[in-house]
């Protein structure tokens, strides 16, 4: 069982346009803990930080300043080499990462071997069939390469491969946002049942605010960088405060709305004058994590 | 997310039942192999000028294979089996596309009609940046254009899709996924097209981003009179977006009419489970993983083999 501390990180790019530089703040101040056994979601806008905080996570990206940590059920640190079997990534896009050339046994076997989950021919076999069970998919599929499966099931696939190696903390970046809605209560049922049997820590990145908000424990919500607001997932979604999330919550399509994107009126936009600060449910107040103190209301 | 306001809109044109700018007749697309896949059966489709079509339906049931035979993208071992696609162009003449040679279909494609693929945002060449790729479709394309004409267009279709013009500088891999995303909308943008395939344009991104997105795209058809079809297997969305909607169920059209029709009154069965299996944003916590489970096929025929299992309840 691991624990996952992520403390005030900072991730600044360096954009060049010609001779031109300027500094992208794409992280700033994040601050969360992924417990064993709960899930944290992260919804929000898109190009706010979220997969960086994710790449920082599983190592792809070194932060600018902030510090992650994992600790054993011992309270230690993770070591460095334990660490990337500790925590597993999902990415955001199948298709970059299956191999055209490698049939769906062949990425599954890979990380069985690599970790040694599995040995032998029959072994590794019956594991790769089990994995794609346990995703939803026929076991008819493993001579099959990724080219020869729709979209949904290439996700699939990625997603058995991350859970192959066996971790304690899954990082996943949008992992069902291209599977439709009944393949994706597979899938997060799926990674939900996995979470309680093995007490993962999970990260769930996603659009959806509706899974994001009956799949995880708590929600934070990002824009431009920050945390905007954070709390217990009903709360944060049934109660927000945050312009930005109120704004969110309220765009989520609806039947009984039709005609609403052909109306004359423009699209609501969110208030700009709370960007910077924090809505935090269990402190059940504002906060300026610029200023480090409470904000006033 | 832009600086454009959509202008106020009056009702949508009604799609111009004499003005039919794609024509799909009895399609039939399969996967030859040791066991071929018969993957878009008998399908039949009518696109309008300014007309917004929604296909939906679950994964794996045919959708980005019809999209891909319908722009001749398919290859190997996806083979047409029978079948015509007509493009009926603006100036009156028709054009038969599973007849198109090379050459043809070379200027066919992004200036008649353009394509987002699904997963396009993996698509962009990582090696050269975002303004590069966007130019290159306006140097093959529209050779007439000086080099500041050019950075206007690619500046103003970035805009359109509310990614920050500065930003074309860019690598791909410097941008979000859904900032490449919203690139490839804006390529298949670029040439003002008359016919734009959308295939799931829009799940990496938010609800706010995509929102203005499907605004810019209307306030265009409106002006321009261009005509979608847009996939997604996101009915909610489809219902808010499109004028006509066809359901697509293992290969086949079971469901073929307008939004308000299709909400109001569904006739097959699977359309009414597709329109009930939507988890809602503030029902019960927890409640529609139990009761609602994934709308699965009615019994005809064995169940597609990518048909997810009912859901347990697990929390
Ligand atoms: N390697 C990089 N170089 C420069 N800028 C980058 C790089 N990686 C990310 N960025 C920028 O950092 C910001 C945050 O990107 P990130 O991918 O974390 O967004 P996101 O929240 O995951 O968005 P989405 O929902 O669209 O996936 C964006 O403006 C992006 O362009
Ligand atoms: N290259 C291929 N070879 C064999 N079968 C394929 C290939 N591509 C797709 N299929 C099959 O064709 C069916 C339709 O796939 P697809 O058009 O991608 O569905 P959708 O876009 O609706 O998710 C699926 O059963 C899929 O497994
Ligand atoms: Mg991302
Ligand atoms: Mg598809």
């Amino acid at each position: 069982m691991t624990t996952l501390e992520v403390r005030d990180l900072v991730k600044e790019f360096t954009l060049r346009s010609g001779l031109r530089r300027s500094t992208l703040r794409a992280v700033h101040k994040v601050t969360f803990t992924l417990v064993p056994g709960r899930t944290v979601a992260v919804v929000g806008a898109s190009g706010s930080g979220k997969s960086t905080v994710a790449r920082m996570i599983a190592r792809l990206e070194k932060p600018t300043s902030g510090t992650i940590t994992a600790l054993g059920p011992d309270g230690e640190p993770v070591r460095d080499r334990a660490y990337r079997d500790h925590v597993q990534m999902v990415f955001q896009d199948p298709f970059a990462s299956l191999n055209p050339f490698h049939s769906i046994e062949h990425h599954l076997a890979r990380p069985l071997l690599l970790h040694g989950r599995a040995e032998g021919r029959e072994e590794v076999r019956e594991q790769a069939a089990q994995l794609l069970e346990r995703v939803n998919l026929p076991t008819a599929l493993m001579d099959r390469r990724p080219h020869e499966l729709s979209g949904g099931q290439r996700q699939r696939v990625a997603i058995a491969r991350a859970l192959a190696p066996g971790a304690q903390v899954i990082v996943a970046d949008e992992p069902v946002s291209m599977l439709d809605v009944s393949s994706r209560l597979g899938v997060l049922n799926l990674l939900a049942r996995l979470q309680q049997e093995d007490r993962l820590a999970v990260l769930y990145i996603t659009h959806d605010l509706a899974t994001a908000r009956h799949f995880s424990d708590d929600i934070l919500v990002m824009n431009r960088g920050r945390i905007v607001e954070r709390g217990p997932a009903d709360a944060v979604i049934l109660d927000p405060h945050h312009p930005y999330t109120r704004t969110l919550a309220a765009a989520a399509p609806n039947p009984e709305l039709r005609g609403r994107l052909r109306s004359a009126e423009p699209e609501p936009k969110a208030a700009t004058d709370r960007d910077h600060l924090t809505y935090d449910h269990d402190a059940g107040r504002w906060i300026d994590i610029d200023a480090d103190q409470p904000a006033a209301a | 997310m832009t600086t454009h306001n959509p202008p106020p809109r009056t009702a949508p044109p009604a799609p111009d039942a004499a003005r039919p700018v794609l024509t799909v007749r009895d399609l039939n697309v399969v996967y030859r192999g040791d066991r071929t896949v018969h993957a878009v059966k008998d399908v039949s489709l009518t696109l309008h000028r300014g007309e917004i079509l929604g296909l939906a339906g679950e994964s794996g049931c045919g959708k980005s294979t019809l999209a891909y035979a319908v722009n001749r993208l398919h290859e190997w071992p996806a083979e047409v089996s029978s079948g015509t696609v007509t493009f009926h162009d603006r100036d009156g003449h028709d054009l038969d596309l599973l007849a198109l040679r090379d050459e043809e279909l070379r200027r066919f494609r992004w200036s008649k009609l353009s394509m987002v693929f699904q997963g396009a945002m993996n698509a962009l060449n990582p090696v050269t940046t975002v303004r590069a790729q966007l130019e290159d479709v306006l140097t093959t394309h529209r050779p007439g254009m000086s080099k500041q004409q050019r950075r206007a267009r690619c500046a103003e279709v970035l805009d359109l899709v509310g990614v920050e013009p500065g930003r074309m500088h860019s690598y791909p891999h410097e941008l979000s996924g859904g900032m490449r995303q919203r690139v490839m909308i804006a390529m298949a943008l670029l040439l003002d097209p008359q016919v734009m395939i959308m295939d799931e344009p829009t799940t990496a991104l938010d609800v706010l981003v995509q929102r203005g997105i499907l605004r810019e795209i209307l306030r265009l058809r409106d002006e321009l009179g261009f005509a979608v079809v847009f996939i997604t297997h996101d009915l909610p969305l489809l219902l808010e977006l499109s004028d006509r909607i066809a359901v697509m169920l293992r290969g086949e059209i079971v469901e073929y009419d307008t939004a308000e029709t299709l909400y109001r009154h569904p006739r097959h069965p699977y359309t009414r489970q597709l329109l009930e299996s939507f988890p809602s944003l503030t029902g019960e916590r927890g409640a529609f993983l139990r009761a609602t489970g994934p709308a699965s096929p009615p019994a005809a025929g064995p169940a597609p083999h990518d048909q997810a299992r009912p859901a347990g309840s697990t929390r």
